[in-house]
C-alpha cells in the first residue's frame, strides 16, 4: 500500500518545516538583542556596554517587546472618531444602524448667520458592546463627523463601560481608518501613525479659505 | 457460538469537535456499523430570516454575513442580485467586477477550509488544516484592504460595492494569486497522491447521479457525481458570461471526487479572477444615490436570485408589500439541502468514516440553522 506518496508528503511538510512563521506572538513577543537594538534605534555595541544587565535579560529571552499586528487602513476597529464640531446632530447614523444602538437627543443651539439655524448635540451613545462593525453609520453621515476607529483592544470588565458616550468620544484618540472616508486615502493619512486635531482636516473638503468665505457670505449677498 | 451484538444509539455532538459547528446525530450502530442516523438540527437558529423583515434592504446585507460565515461575500452577492432584481437597478460594471474578483476569492477562501477540514475529520491531525487555514489567511488580508473586515465583510451593496478598491489591493492581489497557485499545488501534491487518502475516502459514501437529482443537491457535491450543473455557466449571473473557464466533473461521487473537485474549482476561480482584473475598467462603483437611495422602497412583487455559492445554489427569496422593508425573506441555503441525504450516505458505512463523510458535504452551520 505504501508508495510514493506518503514520502512525497513527508517532504512537503520537511520543506514547511523551515518556513519562517507566519503567526504573530500577542500581545507580547521576545526579541532579539539585535532586533531590540533596531526597535529603540541604539547602537547594539553601545546597548550592551552601557546596559549590560538589561542585554544579558534581553539575550535570555526574559524581556518583551508589544507585538504589532498589521492592519489595513480601511481597519473597522472599536474606538469610532467623532468630530463633535463637524456633526449637526441630524441623526442619519442612528437611523442608518440596523440594531439601534446610537442614541442622540439633540437641542436647538442657537442661530449662526453663516450656518442658520443649529442643533446641538445632549446625547450620543454608542452601545458598542452590542456593536457588530459594519460601519453603516459611518457610510450613512454626511458630514463627515463619525468615523470607525482602527484600535481593537478595547476591553473592560463591566458592560456598561462599553456604551460610549460624547465625554469618552471627545477623548478618545483620533485616528480614523479610511473606511468610507475616500479623502483620508488620498491625502495618504496614515491611522497607525498619526492622527487629526484639527476637525477641517476630517472632512472631504479642504477648508474654504477666509476670502472665499468673505465672497460667499458677505459680497455676494 | 457467533457473537451476538445488540445495535447501540450513541448521542453526538452538539457540542463536539468534528461537528463543524453545532449539530447533532443520533446514531445507531451496529458493532462498527452505522445502522441509522437521525439528524437534529436548530442549535445555531437566530432567526436571520425573521430579523430581515424589520430591517431596511440596505441593512440586510449585514446579516447575510452572518449565514455562512466562511463564505459572506457570496452570499452578499446572492442578496444584492435579488434586490436588484426586485427594484430594477442596473449596477455600475465596475461595481460588478469588484464583486466578481470578491467572491472569487471567498470561493477559494471556502473551498481551503473545505479541504482542510475533511483531512482534519480523516484523522490528518492540524497539519493540512493549518496549512489549508494560512493560505485563507492571505485572502482574508486582501478582504481587509477591500472592506477593512475578514470575515463579516458587507462589502456589497445593490448596484455594485461601497467604496473602490484600494491602490495597495492590486499587486498585493496578483502577489497572492501566485501564492494561491502555488498552494494549491502543494496540497496536490502533498494529498491527491496520497495512499492513505485514497484508501480512506475512494469508494465510501457513493451516491447515485439520480438521486442526487432528486434530492435537489447542488454545488460541488453534483459535479463529482458527473451532472453538468453550474449557475455560472448555465444561467449567468454578472458578466459571467464574458469570463471562459472550465466546468470540473468527475464521475465517481464518493467521497475523493468531492475533495477533489473542490480543489481544481479553485484553480477555475484563480482563472476568472485573472480574467476580471483583465477586464475591469475605471469608473463609478456604484450609481449614485439619486439612482439608488440608501432607503430603497420597491414596487409590491417578488424576486428570486440565485448564483453558484461555494456550496452549491444560493438563493435569495424577496417579497415586497411596497414598504421599506421585506415582507418576507427566504433563503435556499445549500448546505441544509445538501445534507438531505445524509441518511443515505451514512447507512452501512463504518464508524470511522461518519465524521470524513459529514464533512465532504461541505456544510456550515450558520447556513444549515439561519
Ligand atoms: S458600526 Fe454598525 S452596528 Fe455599530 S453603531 Fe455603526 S451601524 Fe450600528
Ligand atoms: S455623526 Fe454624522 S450622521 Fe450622526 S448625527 Fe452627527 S452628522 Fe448626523
Amino acid at each position: 500500500m505504501i508508495g510514493k506518496g506518503i514520502p512525497r508528503g513527508f517532504i512537503i511538510t520537511l520543506k514547511n518545516f523551515f518556513r519562517s512563521p507566519v503567526t504573530v506572538q500577542y500581545p507580547d513577543r521576545k526579541v532579539s538583542l539585535f532586533e531590540y537594538a533596531k526597535i529603540h534605534n541604539k547602537n547594539i555595541f553601545k546597548l550592551f556596554f552601557s546596559q549590560p544587565m538589561l542585554s544579558i535579560k534581553i539575550s535570555l529571552g526574559l524581556i518583551s517587546v508589544p507585538s504589532s499586528v498589521e492592519q489595513s487602513q480601511r481597519f473597522r476597529g472599536n474606538e469610532f472618531t467623532f468630530f463633535e464640531e463637524r456633526c449637526t446632530a441630524c441623526a442619519s447614523c442612528a437611523k442608518y444602524c440596523p440594531l439601534g444602538i446610537i442614541e442622540i437627543v439633540s437641542v436647538p443651539g442657537g442661530f449662526d448667520a453663516q450656518e442658520g439655524e443649529s442643533y446641538k448635540l445632549d446625547v450620543f451613545d454608542i452601545d458598542i458592546g452590542r456593536c457588530m462593525f459594519c460601519g453603516l453609520c459611518v457610510e450613512a453621515c454626511p458630514y463627515d463627523a463619525l468615523h470607525m476607529g482602527t484600535k481593537f483592544e478595547k476591553s473592560t470588565y463591566v458592560r456598561d463601560d462599553l456604551i460610549i458616550t460624547k465625554e469618552k468620544l471627545a477623548e478618545s484618540e483620533k485616528s480614523p481608518s479610511s473606511f468610507y472616508r475616500p479623502q483620508f486615502e488620498k491625502k495618504k493619512f496614515d491611522p497607525f501613525k498619526d492622527n487629526i486635531k484639527d476637525h477641517y482636516k476630517a472632512g472631504r473638503h479642504e477648508k474654504p479659505e477666509y476670502k472665499e468665505l468673505k465672497k460667499k457670505w458677505v459680497d455676494d449677498r | 457460538m457467533p457473537l451476538e451484538t445488540k445495535p447501540v444509539t450513541v448521542n453526538l455532538g452538539p457540542q463536539h469537535p468534528s461537528t463543524h459547528g453545532v449539530f447533532r446525530m443520533r446514531v445507531t450502530f451496529d458493532g462498527e456499523e452505522i445502522v441509522d442516523v437521525e439528524p437534529v438540527f436548530g442549535y445555531l437558529h437566530r432567526g436571520s430570516e425573521k430579523l430581515a423583515e424589520e430591517r431596511t434592504y440596505s441593512q440586510i446585507v449585514t446579516l447575510t454575513d452572518r449565514m455562512d460565515y466562511v463564505s459572506s461575500m457570496l452570499n452578499n452577492q446572492a442578496y444584492t442580485l435579488a434586490v436588484e432584481k426586485l427594484c430594477d437597478i442596473v449596477p455600475s460594471p465596475r461595481g460588478v467586477w469588484l464583486r466578481m474578483i470578491a467572491s472569487e476569492l471567498q470561493r477559494i477562501a471556502s473551498h481551503f477550509v473545505a479541504t482542510g477540514f475533511l483531512l482534519q475529520d480523516l484523522g490528518a491531525l492540524g497539519t493540512p488544516l493549518i496549512y489549508c487555514m494560512r493560505e485563507r489567511e492571505n485572502i482574508l488580508d486582501l478582504f481587509e484592504m477591500l472592506c477593512g473586515a475578514r470575515i463579516t465583510n458587507s462589502y456589497l451593496r445593490p448596484g455594485g460595492v461601497f467604496m473602490d478598491a484600494p491602490d495597495v489591493f492590486w499587486p498585493a492581489l496578483d502577489r497572492s494569486l501566485g501564492d494561491i497557485e502555488k498552494s494549491i499545488d502543494e496540497i496536490e501534491e502533498y494529498l491527491s497522491g496520497n495512499e492513505i487518502i485514497f484508501s480512506r475516502t475512494k469508494g465510501t459514501a457513493v451516491l447515485s447521479s439520480e438521486s442526487l437529482v432528486n434530492a435537489s443537491i447542488t454545488g460541488p457535491m453534483l459535479r463529482a457525481s458527473g451532472v453538468d450543473w453550474d449557475l455560472r455557466h448555465r444561467n449567468p449571473y454578472d458578466f459571467y458570461s464574458e469570463v471562459t473557464f472550465k466546468r470540473i466533473l468527475h464521475t465517481a461521487s464518493d467521497n475523493y471526487a468531492r475533495y477533489w473537485v473542490r480543489v481544481q474549482e479553485m484553480r477555475e476561480s484563480l482563472k476568472i479572477i485573472s480574467q476580471c482584473i483583465k477586464n475591469i475598467e475605471p469608473g463609478p462603483v456604484r450609481p449614485s444615490f439619486d439612482d439608488v437611495p440608501r432607503l430603497v422602497r420597491p414596487e409590491p412583487g417578488d424576486s428570486y436570485a440565485a448564483i453558484e455559492g461555494s456550496k452549491g445554489e444560493l438563493g435569495f427569496y424577496l417579497v415586497s408589500d411596497g414598504g421599506i422593508s421585506p415582507y418576507r425573506m427566504h433563503v435556499r441555503a445549500p448546505s441544509l439541502i445538501n445534507l438531505t441525504l445524509l441518511r443515505e450516505m451514512l447507512v452501512g458505512e463504518l464508524f470511522g468514516d461518519l465524521f470524513v463523510i459529514f464533512g465532504s458535504v461541505d456544510l456550515n452551520m450558520g447556513e444549515v440553522d439561519r
